[in-house]
């Protein structure tokens, strides 16, 4: 697959389950174990993503400045600051920690 | 603009309607650029992750979902293109959420094949959660199309300029673009944690990506960790009987 094959398959397929949302059923739904997993499943992932994006290099797991970036970036969350404040100084705190360390 | 004669219980609804509508304005607003500013970090770390500025460009037009575009590039980042199943299944399933949105959204937008395509295109975190936390239905459609329109606006704008400043920039992790990109997933994760059973859930699906991510193929990890998921959903476990649907990230 070349890098342009693997972007469009994978954006079409993420606009195909949008379309398919709205050809469903509302009912569909009305099925707890259904909405309940798929509301998990997301859970799980971003949960996931956030352990490989802040550990994982390739498939070596590194403690590096990502990790003290990121735990600021939680605490920021739950005191309420905006979204885009907190990445920008997740941000700021791995790169000051790499300037200076 | 008021009618002789018009019932005074008309007036304020009509008032009321409106103060809505405004509101949703705002909101719209407010959701759409923050959140198309961040499409800077996507933009950058795209470039960095082996794609080129015209990739990371039809990534943000076509799949439009921040978090599955993000958790692409991660894993053609860590494997290259080789990776790509795992790439292409993380992204999809990731993206999965959008398709349930979508079957809460559909009454909003109503009938119309063409609006419902340009509607599915923008049915993500921010345009559901404006939309659904409206109170009358005029302001809902309204919270669901401009909240999606600015996002898209901005989102692929930015997209194209991060990408040109991370082609400048060569090392991206100098300037902690890795930590933004770990940080946004903190950011879409934070508002589901409301339940034990999410929580639960959530340190389960961690502690499972980093114990298989040296074992694993790049991307490997996170879709087994969506199993714990599953498993958790189908039975039920730590959750509650009256339990309501968890709405998406405001």
């Amino acid at each position: 697959m070349t890098m342009w094959q693997i972007v469009l398959l994978a954006g079409i397929a993420c606009v195909a389950l949008k379309l398919a949302g709205y050809l469903v059923p509302p009912a569909v739904l009305e099925r707890p174990a259904a909405a309940r997993t798929a509301d998990l499943v997301t859970v799980a992932m971003l949960a996931a993503l956030v352990v490989v994006q802040t550990l994982g290099t390739g498939q070596a797991i590194v403690l590096d400045a990502r990790v003290p970036a990121v735990v600021v970036a939680a605490v920021l969350f739950a005191v309420r600051v905006p979204f885009i404040v907190v990445v920008i100084v997740a941000a700021a705190v791995a790169a000051g920690i790499r300037a200076f360390v | 603009m008021r009618f002789v004669g018009r019932e005074a219980t008309d007036v304020a609804h009509h008032d009321l309607e409106s103060a809505a509508k405004a509101e949703a304005v705002r909101d719209s607003f407010a959701v759409g650029i923050a959140t198309a500013a961040y499409g800077v970090s996507f933009g950058a770390l795209a470039v960095a992750s082996g794609l080129d500025v015209w990739q990371a460009c039809a990534l943000s037009l076509v799949m439009f979902s921040g978090g599955s575009q993000f958790a692409l590039i991660g894993v053609l980042a860590g494997g290259g293109t080789a990776a790509w199943p795992a790439a292409v299944a993380g992204s999809t399933l990731l993206g999965a959420r959008n398709g349930i949105y979508g079957i809460r959204t559909s009454p909003i937008v109503g009938r119309g094949w063409l609006k419902r395509i340009a509607a599915a295109w923008i049915t993500i975190d921010e345009s559901t959660a404006v939309a659904l936390a409206q109170p009358t239905p005029a302001a809902r459609r309204v919270g669901f199309w401009l909240t999606g329109i600015v996002v898209f606006a901005g989102w692929n704008l930015t997209t194209l300029t991060g990408a040109l400043i991370g082609d400048a920039l060569g090392d991206t992790s100098r300037y902690g673009l890795d930590a933004a990109a770990a940080a946004a997933f903190v950011g879409l994760l934070w508002p589901r944690l409301k339940r034990l059973q999410a929580r639960a859930v959530a340190v389960a699906a961690g502690v499972v990506a980093a114990l298989l991510t040296p074992v694993l193929m790049p991307g490997l990890p996170v879709l087994v960790a969506a199993g714990v998921a599953v498993v958790v959903g189908l039975t039920n476990w730590l959750g509650r009987t009256d339990e309501l649907v968890a709405e998406p990230r405001s």
